[in-house]
């Protein structure tokens, strides 16, 4: 009895300080995520949207989204893929095509480190790469990728931003044509595209190496020592292609292609590479002219490993390894087995040696397989299942997340020892962590980026956002501080310390620089213009008018473009433009902009136009009218500002 | 007698060169939506902001008020302040070198009569413009008056507005006190000689 009363004392002590320290710990947590209002956040992070298509951008440590930003799908509330400008941003060989799925998010680097100019990201779907500008948190570029299909290996930069890199997820005819898909092992191949980028920072494709039709997964360029090389998971080296939840899980091993493109250069150089003809578009905005234009290139160069020794080598990685991570010396290759409990490690310097040595296992259409044991370094026993990425903090550690186990697990480089584990809620997928894929982690925190939320917060319905949590990762042991919904499926994200990019920030466009073909640069300016059924309408917006706001002479059938220069100059006085009954977006004009709406009046009537975004205390008032008439009406075009017509 | 240059008084007038180079006088306006303020500067010969769209953008703000905007072009002030201040710089220059006690006096008090004119040039313009006002303004808040502090700090509806000299005032200051003590030494010295 007196032993059980003991028992019973000593549990509810534990109990009770079990809680003590329960409220500590949320005192702490809130405290370092606590961004006091008017101060700034630590770090930038970007997560990909996912099946939103778009990127969002959110402040570290406070969890707060401060914009996202609309990349391949379109988007009303900034009139992306509405407005006339940036209409072909959204172009492909298929034609205008406005939504896809965005999962990575990569950040340009110089010397391996993230540089705050740019921020690439994948579209999956309809295969696409997209750059935005930093300074000004806009899609600028997006380019098509030829010869792929699932663009999800993509689009991780080397170590200065050379290249991006695109490989694909499901191989296809290359080139495409009409054939049974029982033809697989004979038709599908896989591409692994190198973008380049010149010297303004535009992209193009340097070349394609042709490969095995397996499905290479994701992708991470070498650093340092390994610099010109990049490493591609595979799976299904079965090469299924139906059921391949089941036919693409058999075999024992897959591959990382480890592909040196230093020396891919030196055959294009030569000459080695093959013009294959396809059609592929490149889309360009231009901060000047504010308008976008698309490109149609019709051939790709590429390479075929058999015709190029040295140019790609296979590493057998076990289990249908899913992301592949390269540590911040560039020397270990991190394979992350989806479908087991470990990590295979591989060693940069060992691989180096395996191929001086000519230790390979067998060959794959003229890709030579390396001995699995020549190359390993080491093998991670987590106790976890299902490990899917890793990313690296400042000291040598690894982090890599878990989906089927729900955990984060923390291991020593070099060593392969377990130093902690912390859970997520629930099902993560990537990780990040500032810089953690950089050869300059900036570490301090990991953010996991989850799959499944459930009742992680008020419940909104049968959809909910996917979950992220934010751990403090400064210490010895993961601390979890915080747990905030996000946009669309956040696959991977990218962090960096705010000061690198806040200042290089713009405020406005000046309207000195912009080159739109249709702009005007003061009201005096301000007209309407008809060309057959085509009306052009020269507007200017500042606070708090239109000019003109008075237009009458417009006729039903008439295709009206309202070119918009929104005429202010300074911070955050956007001006919006809306038509009733135009089926369309909203114009949202920076300053300094010039954006179009295009508009085909259907009935004759009067109807208001005015600015959707509050802009000053006479905002309510910033509104005008445009007389619609019939389509035989000889009503002619007039316009005015302050009197009648 | 022996003619010397008065050194002290070739540089007072040659400070006047830097009239041209710093503005005289800035105004600053404050407000929650304007964090770090907009500021106004004027010059001898010019008025400018902390960017090239700083008098669109107060004369953006100005307007509900009926304010008149600011046209620097419109302001003959401007046209004709920097003749003036050049001639004052030369003639400085050759009284240095007459070293001449009565006409550095003249100097002197030219100058004082001509900063005192300036002023209050610079007041009537404020006046004007914070008095004279449009009667369609959108906002009319009776017995308001948008007239910025000559020398100071005033609120003007949300916005704070502080007036004070910039380097340029200075530099004119630190001119009228040097062509004094010049005046004075060079009653000393021709006690001495
Ligand atoms: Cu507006």
């Amino acid at each position: 009895m007196l032993t059980l009363t003991g028992l019973f004392v000593f549990s509810a002590c534990k109990n009770g300080m079990k809680q003590n320290s329960g409220i500590l710990n949320n005192q702490s947590a809130a405290q370092k995520v606590y961004v006091a209002p008017g101060e700034h956040d630590e770090y930038y992070a970007f997560f990909s949207g996912g099946f939103s298509g778009q990127v969002s951008v959110y402040g570290l440590p406070s969890g707060r989204l401060l914009k996202i930003i609309p990349v391949f799908s379109v988007d009303a509330e900034k009139g992306y893929g509405f407005n006339e400008e940036t209409k072909p941003m959204l172009n492909t060989s298929f034609g205008f095509v406005p939504w896809d799925d965005a999962h990575h998010p990569e950040l340009s680097q110089t010397n391996g480190i993230p540089d705050g100019r740019w921020l690439f990201i994948n579209g999956n779907n309809t295969p696409r790469i997209a750059k935005l500008d930093l300074s000004t948190f806009e899609t600028t570029e997006i380019i098509e990728i030829p010869n792929s299909g699932g663009n999800h290996s993509s689009p991780f930069t080397t170590e200065n931003s050379e290249y991006v890199v695109a490989g694909t997820r499901f191989s296809v005819p290359f080139p495409q044509k009409d054939v049974a898909i029982g033809s697989y092992k004979d038709n599908f191949k896989g591409a692994l595209s190198f973008i380049k980028l010149d010297e303004d920072g535009h992209m193009d494709i340097a070349f394609q190496v042709l490969v095995p039709g397996y499905d290479y997964d994701l992708a991470h360029s070498g650093k340092g020592k390994s610099h010109g090389w990049t490493f591609f998971t595979t799976y299904n080296s079965e090469q299924s292609h139906t059921l391949k939840e089941i036919n693409a899980s058999q075999n024992d091993k897959d591959f990382i292609a480890a592909v040196n493109w230093k020396k891919a250069e030196e055959y294009l150089a030569q000459g080695k590479a093959q013009d294959y003809p396809t059609e592929y578009l490149i889309n360009r905005y231009d901060e000047h002219s504010h308008t976008s234009t698309s490109i149609t290139r019709n051939s790709v160069k590429v390479l075929i490993p058999e015709e190029c020794p040295g140019l790609i080598y296979y590493l057998p990685t076990p289990k249908s390894p899913h992301g592949v991570d390269v540590d911040p010396t560039g020397e270990y290759i991190v394979g992350n087995g989806k479908l087991s409990a470990d990590l295979t490690v591989h060693s940069f310097d060992k691989m180096m040696t395996a191929i001086a040595n000519e230790a390979f296992e067998e060959t794959i259409d003229g890709i030579p397989v390396l001995k699995f044991e020549e190359v390993l370094a080491g093998t991670v026993s987590s106790g976890g299942l299902g490990p899917l990425h890793t990313e690296f903090d400042a000291d040598g550690n690894a982090y890599t997340t878990f989906f089927i186990s729900s955990e984060v697990v923390k291991w020593k480089v070099g060593s392969w020892e377990v130093l902690d584990r912390a859970p997520c809620y629930y099902s993560v997928g990537h990780l990040m962590i500032p810089g953690g894929d950089s050869k300059k982690p900036w570490g301090k925190y990991l953010v996991a980026l989850n799959k499944i939320t459930k009742d992680r917060y008020l419940p909104t319905g049968p959809e909910m956002n996917h979950s992220a949590q934010l751990y403090d990762i400064s210490g010895d042991k993961m601390e979890m501080l915080l747990d905030f919904p996000t946009v669309g499926e956040p696959h991977y994200g990218q962090g960096i310390a705010a000061d690198v990019i806040k200042n290089r920030s713009k405020k406005i466009y000046p309207l000195n620089d912009n080159t739109h073909p249709h702009n005007i640069k003061s009201e005096a300016e301000a007209r309407v213009e008809r060309d057959g059924d085509v009306v052009r309408i020269y507007m200017t917006s500042i606070r708090s008018h239109f000019a003109p706001d008075n237009i009458e002479g417009i006729k039903v059938g008439d295709k009206v473009y309202v070119h918009l220069t929104n005429l202010e100059q300074d911070w955050d006085t956007p001006h919006g433009l809306s038509i009733m009954g135009a089926r369309n977006a909203e114009l949202l004009v920076m300053p300094g902009q010039t954006e179009t709406l295009y508009w085909e009046p259907q009935k004759p009537g009067v109807y208001p136009f005015y600015c959707t975004d509050f802009c000053s205390a006479l905002h309510q008032e910033m509104q005008g009218y445009i007389r619609v008439s019939e389509a035989t009406s000889d009503i002619k075009l007039s316009w005015s500002l302050g009197e009648s017509i | 007698m022996r003619r010397r240059i008065n050194y002290l008084m070739l540089i007072a007038s040659l400070l006047l060169v830097l009239l041209f180079v710093f503005p005289l006088w800035r105004i600053t306006l404050t407000a929650p939506q304007y964090p770090d303020g907009i500021s106004m500067f004027i010059w001898i010969n010019k008025i400018t902001g902390d960017n090239e769209y700083t008098l669109q953008n107060i004369n953006i703000l100005n307007h509900y008020v009926g304010m008149q905007y600011i046209v620097p072009e419109s302001i003959p002030e401007l046209t004709y302040f920097p003749y003036i201040i050049l001639f004052m710089t030369a003639a400085g220059v050759a009284v240095a070198f007459t070293n001449n006690k009565k006409l550095i006096g003249t100097w002197l008090v030219t100058m004082l009569i001509l900063g005192i004119l300036g002023i209050y040039d610079f007041y009537l313009w404020e006046y004007d413009y914070g008095h004279n006002l449009s009667d369609k303004a959108p906002i009319k808040v009776p017995g308001m008056a948008y007239q910025p502090p000559l020398l100071g700090t005033k609120m003007l509806l949300n916005f704070k507005a502080d007036s004070y000299p910039h380097w340029g005032g200075a530099v004119l200051g630190l001119s009228i006190i040097l062509s004094y003590v010049a005046l004075i030494k060079s009653r000393f010295s021709h006690e001495k000689s």
